[in-house]
């Protein structure tokens, strides 16, 4: 199949041979889950559950509330010990809403949803509606509710579902474990998804340094035509949405537009696994495949964990964690520094880190020397070097004309700097204020049209008195002329 | 437990740091120099070292004047570089004062009077130079023919203490033309550039660095490899280099093919003067050249169009060292002009057609 190239992009330092051979191991049930009622972007779940209640496996903890939220599901039998404030996995730290599960050991599954015989001749909003109902969102870190996803076929013509298993991110093996473990899962999965979007084409693309996955994923895939294989070149960030879609189709997705504008969908090769096991058996999604990795991790391993899992758990399990400089949810280049280790796994994480000082490679920041090396590697075209000097300079305004708000966060020209200049800390932040100001600025705009608005009642009140006081003179005055005339 | 948060990511990072990046660049430039030295001996030795040490004392003056620490002096290594090629645009038997004016410009005026490390506008080894070449016109273009180190009639070690260190040093007896002035003050003279090249040395000779010149221009085969080592270990790309020698080279030969009386031809600019040290280790200075490669295409092809203009036209014989300058000047605007097409983006910066639009 004849790919493209994308732009720019660096070959970090992979360390995959730490997990990459460790087949998936299942984690031991933990004392107490701690389900946090936002795992996904949107709006948090609400309770569906009280504290004491008894739950079954399977059953649903928090409902999903609005158009784009995911409801959370009991990842085992056990009792409701507490609905109550718990630090989320978010780098702020700030406490949210979460369910203290606490298991019985009986595992004991709820009554399900039926599984679909044939998905194929199931209407796709009927799959669309068990996806949501299964709270599966996208499991490759974005966590955006898979079903609203899924639902982009009724507002575009649709030609590809693209999975994703670049598995781009250093360190990081979890997606190739499945695709090796899983293979059918992951293929019967992608079939159905692409059927709900009403794509004719699925195209699983693998960066070639998993040969074994791509090997069993083609394997997997020969009984379908419709369904192809495809080894993406080596390339951080290649398992980025836009440019995998330029790499594998050529096309690429104007600004501020989506891909399903180029004709294609692209999603996670866990989240068709989590797709295959709500339609086919009416599971809801109750566990991940975690890479647990880094130098300071004792025993490194791949491990399905029940979500709700803390990670000091997940640390212990794998031999525990010494001289660890610092701890990451996710990848080393995108991931999120963890804030405290009694964090629970959520449906977005995809790895859980601990890395050394000699990994980590920090130093002081140093004067920029102009290398250029930033504008070189970006892989959407950006010139971070300047725009970080706007930005320090509190010139957001100039930092967004020339394409803050494009940069995709994948931290290439920070990894490359020689200076060590934080640049992708100053555009997050940049961004954040970007979109703080342009709220604002529009809550100052509807409050001004509304104080404009109610100006304009009360001058049109004055305007109908003084019109109708004239026409009273008036009238008065003629009934008096016509009193004098008469 | 809970642990302290402080800035997002990556949290991995890659190998090269400035000074790694500073230290290439001085062992790129080390066989050349290494040979100079030899070429033009002790005192080229000399000068070299009062240089690199006066560079390196006006960078400690000023950070201890800024407020810096004195520690951080040498350690990124950028004072080293500028002091280095400093040294290799002088004539080789300068005297010293030359050198200490030299890098007290480079390195106060030009690098620190701007804030220092990555916010000079001008690089600081032409600044440096051209202060002097403009100050001192007879000391500065004061060339002398090679005579290798203990070579028969090399000076001795005491003998060119005094050529560096003495008072009223003249080389007048001695001294001799680069092959640009000697074109030059021949032009002036009225004998055709086509004829005055025939009576230097072979092209070969000019080649291989056995000629008079500054002390870094001589040896083109050896900055040819340090440039290509530094493009090979990613420190440099071929934007630049290419841009600029690939200017004076078709300037040259257009012209040449023109009017031979008139003008030298494209290959004797190439390895005449500065050229290849320009190219490949003036001209692509970080903190003053474009930061994107087109810029650098652009910076490059300025830079070899305008060496080619001050050689030909103007009044000095070599002009690598002016146009890198003007350049300069330019880079802020290069900079502005010359963007890389946003990812999504058209080249004026709107979001992509979508098929089917117009």
């Amino acid at each position: 199949m004849k790919l493209f190239p994308i732009m720019g992009g660096i070959h970090p330092d992979y360390r995959k041979e730490l997990t990459s051979e460790k087949a998936i191991v299942t984690l031991p049930m933990p004392a107490t889950l701690y389900i946090p009622l936002q795992q996904h972007m949107g709006a948090a779940a609400s309770t569906a559950v009280e504290a004491g209640m008894l739950v079954k496996k399977g059953q649903m903890l928090g409902r999903g509330e609005g158009a784009v939220s995911a409801p959370v599901h009991a990842p085992t039998s056990g009792r409701i010990v507490a609905i109550t404030e718990v630090t989320a996995p978010h780098p702020s730290g700030l406490p949210q809403m979460t369910i203290l599960l606490e298991p019985d050991g009986k595992d004991e599954w709820a009554e399900l949803p039926a599984p679909m015989a044939d998905p194929f001749t199931t209407l796709p909003q009927q799959i669309r509606d068990r996806v949501a109902a299964s709270g599966i969102v996208g499991m490759g870190g974005a966590t955006f509710p898979s079903a609203v996803k899924l639902g982009l076929g009724n507002q575009y013509k649709l030609e590809i579902l693209l999975l994703n298993g670049a598995e781009c991110e250093p360190y990081l093996t979890c997606d190739d474990r499945v695709m090796r473990e899983y293979p059918d899962q992951v293929v019967d999965g992608a079939r159905i998804m692409a059927h709900a979007l009403g794509a004719p084409k699925v195209i699983i693309a693998i960066e070639t340094n998993k040969p074994q996955a791509i090997e069993a994923m083609s394997k997997a895939a020969a009984a379908f035509d419709n369904v192809t294989v495809v080894g993406v070149p080596v390339q951080y960030p290649m398992g980025a949405e836009r440019h995998l879609t330029q790499a594998v189709t050529g096309r690429e997705t104007p600004a501020r537009k989506l891909t399903a504008d180029v004709g294609v969908v692209v999603h996670n090769v866990a989240t068709a696994r989590a797709v295959h096991n709500a339609v086919r058996f009416g599971r809801p999604l109750l566990s991940r495949v975690v890479t647990v990795s880094g130098g300071a991790i004792a025993e490194p391993k791949n491990i399905e964990v029940p979500l709700g899992t803390p990670v000091s758990v997940l640390l212990a399990f794998c031999g525990g964690a010494t001289n660890a400089k610092r701890y990451i949810s996710g990848g080393p280049m995108m991931g999120q520094p963890l804030p405290s280790l009694d964090v629970p796994v959520v449906k977005g994480t995809s790895g859980i880190l601990a890395l050394t000082k000699a990994e980590t490679k920090e130093s002081a920041s140093r004067p920029c020397i102009r290398c250029g090396s930033c504008v070189t590697y970006c892989p959407c075209g950006l010139v971070p070097v300047e725009m970080a000097a706007f930005i320090r300079n509190d010139k957001l305004d100039e930092a967004a004309k020339i394409g803050v708000q494009d940069c995709v966060s994948c931290g290439s020209c920070s990894y490359i700097c020689p200076s060590h200049i934080p640049l992708v800390h100053y555009f997050n932040y940049a961004k954040g204020r970007i979109a703080a100001l342009d709220r604002e600025r529009r809550k100052n705009e509807q409050t001004k049209a509304l104080v404009e608005a109610h100006n304009a009642r009360l001058e049109r009140q004055a305007q109908a008195k003084r019109e109708a006081a004239a026409r009273a003179k008036a009238q008065k005055e003629n009934s008096d002329e016509s009193r004098a005339n008469a | 437990m809970s642990i302290v948060v402080d800035k997002s990511g990556p949290f991995t990072h890659g190998s090269n740091n400035v000074q790694r990046t500073m230290f290439t660049v001085l062992a790129a430039l080390a066989p050349a120099t290494m040979f100079n030295l030899w070429l033009f001996g002790w005192p080229a030795i000399f000068l070299f070292l009062v240089t690199m040490a006066a560079c390196a004392a006006c960078e400690a003056v000023c950070i201890h004047l800024g407020g810096g620490s004195i520690d951080d002096v040498l350690s990124d290594g950028s004072v080293l570089i500028t002091g280095w090629l400093l040294a290799l645009s002088l004539p080789p038997w300068a005297p010293w004062w030359v050198a200490v004016v030299a890098s007290a410009f480079a390195v106060g005026l030009a690098k620190h009077a701007f804030g220092g490390l990555g916010q000079n506008v001008f690089n600081p080894a032409m600044v440096g130079r051209v202060v002097v070449l403009v100050s001192f016109p007879v000391q500065m273009t004061a060339f002398v023919p090679t005579k290798p180190l203990f070579s028969a009639g090399a000076p001795g070690f005491a003998e060119s203490l005094h050529i560096t260190f003495g008072k009223a040093v003249s080389l007048d007896g001695i001294s001799a033309a680069s092959q640009l002035g000697f074109i030059k003050t021949e032009m002036a003279r009225g004998v055709p550039v086509n004829q005055s090249m025939d009576q230097l040395p072979a092209l070969g000779d000019l080649l291989l660095g056995f000629h008079p010149g500054s002390m870094g221009e001589t040896a083109v085969p050896l900055i040819l490899a340090g440039g290509l080592f530094l493009m090979w270990r990613k420190i440099i790309s071929w934007h630049v280099p290419l841009a600029m020698l690939g200017t004076l080279f078709i300037m040259g030969a257009v012209f040449n093919a023109v009017d031979p009386g008139r003008h030298a031809s494209g290959l004797f600019h190439l390895i005449s003067g500065a050229s290849f040290l320009g190219a490949f280790f003036i001209a692509t200075d970080y903190v003053t050249s474009p930061v994107s490669k087109s810029g650098q295409l652009a910076f490059g092809v300025g830079v070899g169009l305008l060496t080619w203009i001050i050689r030909t036209y103007a009044g000095y014989p070599e002009g690598v060292a002016f146009a890198v300058l003007l350049m300069n000047a330019l880079t802020p605007i290069l900079d502005q002009h010359f963007r890389p097409r946003v990812f999504g983006r058209t080249r004026k910066g709107a979001p992509l057609p979508l098929r089917g639009d117009k």
